[in-house]
C-alpha cells in the first residue's frame, strides 16, 4: 500500500486520479477497524449493563461466578481454536476431544494428580499432531481432516468407557479435583488458568516469532513460506495447541465435576468457533487476537444467562438467539473487512 | 529414456489414483458386499436388505443436496437442523392434513435454504459460517416449536413410513427418484452447468456473467428443501417426532458420503452416483461392524479411517 501511494506521489498526473479510497485508511476505514477489533466487547458490555438493569439477580456473586466458570471451560478451547483459525484452518475435533480429555483424566486420577493432568494432554496433544501432520505434510483440508478426528476420538472414547456405560470418578481430595473444585480470593482456579493461558496465548501470539508465523501463514501461505517462515511446522504446532487446550479444558471440566463425562462436548467446536468469530478473528486467516475470543466467549454465556432468567423463555431460544447473533456478527464481520481491504 | 519411463509411471500411478478416486467407493460397496454375502449371518434376506435401504434413504437424500453445495464449493451445515425443524412442522400442521403438513415442512426448510443461500450469496459469508448459524439457530427453532418428543398418529405418514409398491419401500423409491433428479439437473441442465462453472471458479463465473448469487441460492434452497425432505421420510418411519435428536451429526453423514463418493471439495464436480454408493458405503460398514458384534465405537473409528482415506486419494489427484 505504501510503496504504492510513493510511486503515485512521484507522477503528478496520477495523484489526481487516486481516489479517496485509493488514500489508504481513511476516518470510515479506522472506524471499521476499531469497530472490528471492539464491537465485541462494546456488544458485550451493552449486554452487561441491560442485564443488570433488566434482572436483579444479574450482578449477584453467584450468578457472576457461575457465569465465570461454565465460561472458563469453553475459553480454554476457543484459545486453542483461535490459533488454528487465524492459520486460516479449522478444528472440528476440539468437541470430542474435550470429552475424551475429561474422561482420560478421570481415568488417570486413579494414579496420582499427575497422571491425571499430564495423560490428557499426552493424548489430546497427541490427536492435534496426527490432525496437523495429515493438515501440513499431506494437505488435506482441514475441516475434513479434523471432521475424521472428531469420528475417531469419540470411538476412541466410547472404546474406553464400555461403549459410554462406565463413569469413571475422580476423588474429591486430591489436588488434581481442587484444579475444578479450589477458589482462590472467592474466584474458582479454573477461572484463574483460565486467565493465565489467555495471558499466556495472546503474548505467544503477538510477542513471538511463532506468533509471527501464526500471522504470517494465515494471511498469505505462499507469502511466508517464501519469506522464510516454516509452514508445516507452524500448522503443525496450532493443531497441537488447539489439542492441549481442548485436553485441558476436558481434564479441569471432569476435576470440577468430579468424574469424566462421556457426552460432554458435543457441538462444543462449533461453540468456540462461534465465540472466536464473534470475537472479531477472520475465519479466512491472517487476522485475529486472543482477548476477543475471551469476549466471544463471555458474550454467549451472557445470552445463555438471560434467557435462563427470563425463565418463561424456552432455552431453545439460547440456540435461536446464538444463531441469529452469529449469523449478524460475521455479516457485520465481512462488511467491515471489505471496506477494510479491497478485495 | 529414464525420464520417459518415469513420467510413464507417473502417468500411470495418476490414472490408478483417478480409477480409485472414481471407482473406489463402488469397489468398496462391492468388498463389503462379497465379505457380507460369505461371513455375515442373516445378511442375503429380502428383509435385511429392505431394512439397509430404507435406512440409507434419508442420509441419501441429505447428501444429494450436500454433493450440490460442495460442487459449488461450499459446504451445508444446517441439513441435520433442518431435518429437526421439519419434523415439528410436520407434528404442528398434522392436524391440516398429511400433505398440508408435509408442504409446510418443506416450505420451512426452503427457508432455511434461502436464509443460507442469502448469506453466502449477497453477503459473502463464508458457506461453513453461514451454515453453521443457521445450524445453531434451526436446531432452536425446532425446539421452539415442539420442546419434546411428539407421536405421529396418521395413517398418511404411516403409510409413507411403512408402505411400499411391489416390495419395495417407498422411502427407496422417493430417494431413488430424487437421486435421478438430482443427477438430471446437474448432467443435463443449464443450472446445473452454471453450478459447477461456480464451484470451478467463482470470479470466471461472475465474469463469464453467469448468474451467480441466484445459482448460489437456489443450491442451498435445494439442499435446504432436501433435508426438509429427509427429515418427513424420517418422521414417517419413526411415526414420532424427536427435535432434539433427529438429524444430530447427519451433516458429518452426508459429507462424508459425498466425499467418499468422489465429489472434491474443492467444488466444480459432482458425482451423484457415488454419492449414492457413498451412502450404501456406510451404511455397510456400520451393518458388518455391528452383524460381527463390534461395538459402535468401531463404526465411528472406521467411519474416520474411510474419510481420510477418500480424501487422501482426491489429494493426489488434485495435486497433478
Amino acid at each position: 500500500m505504501t510503496t504504492e501511494t510513493t510511486e503515485a506521489d512521484m507522477q503528478p498526473d496520477a495523484v489526481q486520479q487516486i481516489t479517496d479510497e485509493e488514500r489508504g485508511p481513511g476516518r470510515a476505514d479506522r472506524f471499521s477497524a476499531l469497530a472490528q477489533q471492539h464491537g465485541a466487547l462494546v456488544t458485550l458490555l451493552v449486554a452487561m449493563v441491560v442485564a443488570s438493569l433488566s434482572f436483579d439477580t444479574f450482578l449477584t456473586g453467584d450468578n457472576l461466578e457461575n457465569m465465570a466458570l461454565s465460561s472458563a471451560f469453553l475459553a480454554v478451547v476457543a484459545l486453542g481454536m483461535t490459533f488454528v483459525i487465524v492459520t486460516g484452518g479449522i478444528d472440528l475435533s476440539v468437541g470430542s476431544l474435550f470429552a475424551l480429555g475429561g474422561v482420560v483424566a478421570a481415568w488417570g486420577s486413579q494414579y496420582g494428580s499427575a497422571v491425571a493432568l499430564l495423560l490428557p494432554l499426552a493424548v489430546c496433544g497427541l490427536i492435534g499432531l496426527v490432525n496437523g501432520l495429515l493438515i501440513a505434510r499431506s494437505g488435506l483440508a482441514p475441516f475434513i481432516v479434523t471432521l475424521a478426528a472428531m469420528l475417531g476420538a469419540r470411538g476412541i472414547l466410547l472404546a474406553i468407557t464400555d461403549e459410554g456405560s462406565r463413569t469413571y470418578l475422580v476423588d474429591k481430595d486430591s489436588f488434581f479435583a481442587t484444579l475444578g473444585q479450589g477458589s482462590l480470593l472467592a474466584i474458582g482456579v479454573p477461572v484463574w488458568i483460565t486467565v493465565a493461558l489467555f495471558v499466556l496465548g495472546a503474548v505467544v501470539l503477538r510477542r513471538t516469532r511463532f506468533g509471527q508465523y501464526v500471522y504470517a501463514v494465515g494471511g498469505n501461505e505462499d507469502a511466508a513460506a517464501l519469506m522464510g517462515a516454516p509452514v508445516a511446522r507452524t500448522k503443525i504446532a496450532v493443531y497441537v495447541v488447539s489439542g492441549l487446550c481442548a485436553g485441558l479444558a476436558g481434564a479441569l471440566n471432569a476435576a470440577w465435576l468430579l468424574s469424566g463425562v462421556t457426552i460432554l462436548g458435543t457441538g462444543m467446536e462449533l461453540e468456540a468457533i462461534a465465540a472466536v468469530v464473534i470475537g472479531g478473528t477472520l475465519l479466512s486467516g491472517g487476522f485475529g487476537f486472543v482477548s476477543g475470543s475471551i469476549v466471544g466467549v463471555l458474550l454467549l454465556k451472557v445470552i445463555q444467562n438471560v434467557i435462563n432468567q427470563i425463565g418463561s423463555l424456552d432455552s431453545a431460544y439460547q440456540q435461536v438467539v446464538s444463531g441469529a447473533f452469529l449469523a449478524v456478527v460475521v455479516v457485520a464481520q465481512t462488511w467491515l473487512g471489505r471496506r477494510r481491504r479491497v478485495l | 529414456m529414464t525420464e520417459l519411463t518415469l513420467a510413464q509411471g507417473r502417468v500411470d500411478r495418476d490414472r490408478l489414483l483417478r480409477l480409485l478416486q472414481e471407482y473406489g467407493v463402488y469397489a468398496g460397496v462391492a468388498a463389503l458386499l462379497v465379505f457380507n454375502f460369505a461371513f455375515t449371518d442373516h445378511f442375503v434376506s429380502a428383509e435385511n436388505f429392505r431394512t439397509q435401504a430404507v435406512q440409507v434413504a434419508p442420509v441419501l437424500i441429505v447428501a444429494l443436496g450436500m454433493a450440490l453445495a460442495i460442487g459449488t464449493e461450499g459446504v451445508d451445515l444446517s441439513v441435520g437442523s433442518v431435518m429437526a425443524l421439519s419434523t415439528s412442522l410436520l407434528s404442528l400442521y398434522l392436524g391440516y392434513g398429511p400433505w398440508a403438513a408435509v408442504l409446510v415442512a418443506v416450505a420451512g426448510g426452503i427457508l432455511i435454504g434461502l436464509a443460507n443461500g442469502t448469506l453466502v450469496a449477497h453477503l459473502g459469508v463464508q458457506p461453513i459460517v453461514a451454515t453453521l448459524a443457521l445450524m445453531v439457530a434451526g436446531r432452536g427453532l425446532a425446539l421452539v416449536l415442539l420442546p419434546q418428543l411428539k407421536d405421529v398418529r396418521d395413517p398418511g405418514m404411516t403409510a409413507l413410513g411403512s408402505g411400499d409398491v411391489l416390495g419395495v419401500p417407498y422411502l427407496v423409491l422417493i430417494a431413488v427418484g430424487l437421486a435421478l433428479l438430482v443427477a438430471f439437473v446437474v448432467r443435463r441442465t443449464t443450472f446445473g452447468r452454471q453450478l459447477l462453472a461456480i464451484g470451478d471458479s467463482r470470479p470466471a463465473a461472475r465474469l463469464a456473467g453467469l448468474p451467480v448469487r441466484r445459482v448460489l441460492i437456489v443450491v442451498y434452497a435445494c439442499s435446504g428443501a432436501l433435508a426438509a425432505v429427509a427429515g418427513v421420510l424420517a418422521t414417517a418411519r419413526l411415526t414420532a417426532s424427536d427435535p432434539t435428536s433427529l438429524g444430530t451429526l447427519m451433516e458429518l453423514s452426508a459429507i462424508t458420503a459425498v466425499v467418499v463418493g468422489g465429489t472434491p471439495l474443492s467444488g466444480g464436480r459432482v458425482r451423484i452416483g457415488g454419492t449414492v454408493a457413498g451412502a450404501v458405503l456406510i451404511q455397510l460398514l456400520t451393518t458388518t461392524l455391528v452383524k460381527h458384534d463390534l461395538p459402535p465405537s468401531w463404526t465411528q473409528m472406521a467411519q474416520a479411517v474411510v474419510i481420510v482415506g477418500a480424501v487422501y486419494a482426491a489429494r493426489e489427484r488434485g495435486k497433478r
